[in-house]
C-alpha cells in the first residue's frame, strides 16, 4: 500500500492527473497541487459552504471529500464559470447578476455561493425565494444578510442561465 | 493540513470484507463525519481507511415482499428524491431533508449515519421508530441486527470490527403512521438539539397501537421511550393521553447540558413536541 496514488479526473472540462496522498481533501488538491485558489477554506468541517465545487454537476464541500474518490469523476469549480470567448473570458449570466445586484462583499463566500446557485439553475430551479435559500443553506456569509445573493439568483433564473457542459 | 492516512478502494465488496478481516481499518462512505475527524482536532484520526465509495453493490433502494431496503451508501439526496421512499416511507425522505443543506445530503449516506452512531444522528430515530433492520456483512456471512439493539452506547454499536453496515431494511406494515420532528438553531446545518420520531396504528375503536416513541440528543445514544409508549399503547389521542405522555417522557429521559442546549430545554421540548404530535393526531 503505497501513500500516494494516481488519481484522474476532468476539472472545468480539462483532464487532469495528480500523484497525491489518496486522503487529501479536494480543497487542498486544488488550492495547493493545482493552484486554483478561487475555491476558499472557511471552517473546513463542512459548516459553512466557502469551499462548494460541483462533483458529477452535484453541490459538495471539497473539504470532505477525499481525492480518492473524486477519481474517475467531474470536477467544476468557480474558476470554469466564466464563459470562453473569442476576446477572451467573459462572466456567465450567474456571475453577472450577482454583480448587478450587489451580491458580493468581501467575496470569501461567492465562489460557493455561485457553485450551490449552478447546482440549483442547472436543476431546472427557478425564482422562487424559499427554493433558493433551500438551496444556498448551505453557504453562509456574514455581509449581505443574503437578500442581495438571493436577489442575484433569481435575477439569473429569469434571465436564463442555461446549464453549461462539462 | 489535516493528516492523511494510507487510503484503499476496493471495488468489490469481497475484497472490502476480506481487508476488513485481515486488518484495522476504518470505513469511509461519504466523509461527512470521518472528515471532519481527519483533522486530529477531535481526538486520533484513523491509522488506515478504506474507502466503501466505490462500492456499487451497497447502493439502491427497493420495495419487496413489505419491507422497504436502502443500500448503505444511498445518499439523503438520494432518499429525498426516490419516488419508492416518497410512496412507501414518506418520513424517512423527510428526515433526510433536515439533515444538514444540500453539500452534506449529497454525500452523506444512511449507512455512515448508522455506523456513525451519534445520538444526535437524525435518520437514527425513523430506524427505531419504523423497526427497521441493520443488515452487517463480513467474510463470517450476513446477519440482521434489529435497530433497537444495535445502538449499545455512546457511539458504539452491535457492528464488530470485521462488518460494514451493508444495508437497511424498513417493515412496511399496513396502515402505520410516522411522525418525525427535528428541534435545532436553524432549519439547515443545525445538529439536533432534540430529534423525534413517532409511529403507531390506529385499531377498529381508534386507539393506538404498536406505539413507538423514538429520540435522539437526549441520551448517549438513540432511545425508545418506553414510559411514553407505555402511555400511549391503547390509549385514544385525547387531551389526557398527550398530557400523560408528555409528562412520562419528561420524567424518563436524561437528557444533559452541552455546548448545543441545556438539559431543562431538551427535556421541555421533547415533552411539548410528543405532545403536540398526539395532539394533531387526534385533531383537537
Amino acid at each position: 500500500m503505497s501513500l500516494v496514488g494516481s488519481y484522474r479526473f476532468l476539472l472545468n472540462g480539462e483532464p487532469i492527473e495528480v500523484g497525491v496522498p489518496g486522503m487529501r481533501r479536494l480543497l487542498d488538491v486544488l488550492r495547493e497541487d493545482l493552484g486554483l485558489t478561487g475555491t476558499k477554506e472557511g471552517c473546513g468541517e463542512g459548516e459553512c459552504g466557502a469551499c462548494s465545487v460541483l462533483l458529477d454537476g452535484a453541490v459538495v464541500d471539497s473539504c470532505l471529500v477525499p481525492i480518492c474518490q473524486v477519481d474517475g469523476h467531474v470536477v467544476r469549480t468557480v474558476e470554469g464559470l466564466a464563459l470562453q470567448a473569442d476576446r477572451g473570458a467573459r462572466l456567465s449570466p450567474l456571475q453577472a447578476a450577482f454583480l448587478e445586484t450587489g451580491g458580493a462583499q468581501c467575496g470569501i463566500c461567492t465562489p460557493g455561493m455561485l457553485m450551490s446557485a449552478v447546482a440549483y439553475l442547472d436543476r431546472g430551479g427557478g425564482p422562487d425565494e424559499d427554493a433558493i435559500r433551500e438551496a444556498i443553506a448551505g453557504n453562509l456569509c456574514r455581509c449581505t444578510g443574503y437578500t442581495k445573493i438571493v436577489e442575484a439568483i433569481a435575477l439569473a433564473a429569469e434571465t436564463g442561465s442555461r446549464p453549461m457542459k462539462d | 493540513m489535516p493528516v492523511e492516512p494510507p487510503v484503499e478502494s476496493p471495488r468489490l465488496l469481497a475484497d472490502a470484507y476480506a481487508m476488513i478481516a485481515a486488518g484495522s481499518w476504518r470505513p469511509i462512505a461519504g466523509g461527512t463525519d470521518l472528515l471532519v475527524q481527519i483533522t486530529g482536532e477531535l481526538g486520533p484520526p484513523p491509522e488506515q481507511v478504506i474507502d466503501l465509495w466505490g462500492l456499487d453493490e451497497l447502493r439502491g433502494i427497493s420495495v419487496s415482499d413489505g419491507w422497504l431496503t436502502a443500500g448503505a451508501l444511498t445518499t439523503y439526496s438520494a432518499l429525498r428524491s426516490s419516488a419508492v421512499v416518497r410512496d412507501h416511507l414518506p418520513v424517512l425522505a423527510e428526515a433526510a431533508a433536515t439533515i444538514g443543506a444540500v453539500q452534506i445530503q449529497n454525500r452523506g449516506t444512511i449507512g455512515g449515519n448508522i455506523a456513525n452512531a451519534s445520538p444526535a444522528g437524525d435518520s437514527l430515530p425513523v430506524l427505531l421508530a419504523t423497526d427497521a433492520v441493520i443488515v452487517l456483512g463480513g467474510t463470517r456471512g450476513e446477519r440482521d441486527v434489529a435497530a433497537s439493539v444495535f445502538f449499545t452506547g455512546y457511539r458504539r454499536t452491535a457492528r464488530a470490527d470485521d462488518e460494514l453496515v451493508i444495508r437497511v431494511r424498513f417493515p412496511l406494515p399496513a396502515g402505520r403512521q410516522v411522525r418525525f420532528r427535528k428541534v435545532g438553531t436553524r432549519r439547515a446545518q443545525a445538529i439536533s438539539k432534540v430529534v423525534l420520531a413517532l409511529s403507531w396504528r390506529t385499531d377498529d375503536e381508534g386507539r393506538w397501537r404498536d406505539t413507538r416513541v423514538a429520540l435522539g440528543s437526549v441520551a448517549e445514544r438513540p432511545i425508545r421511550s418506553g414510559a411514553a409508549e407505555a402511555a400511549l399503547e391503547g390509549a385514544l389521542p385525547t387531551r389526557e393521553t398527550a398530557a400523560a405522555t408528555a409528562a412520562a417522557v419528561a420524567a424518563e429521559i436524561k437528557p444533559i447540558d452541552d455546548v448545543r442546549s441545556t438539559a431543562a430545554y431538551r427535556r421541555a421540548v421533547t415533552a411539548k413536541v410528543l405532545h403536540r404530535l398526539v395532539r394533531d393526531a387526534g385533531g383537537w
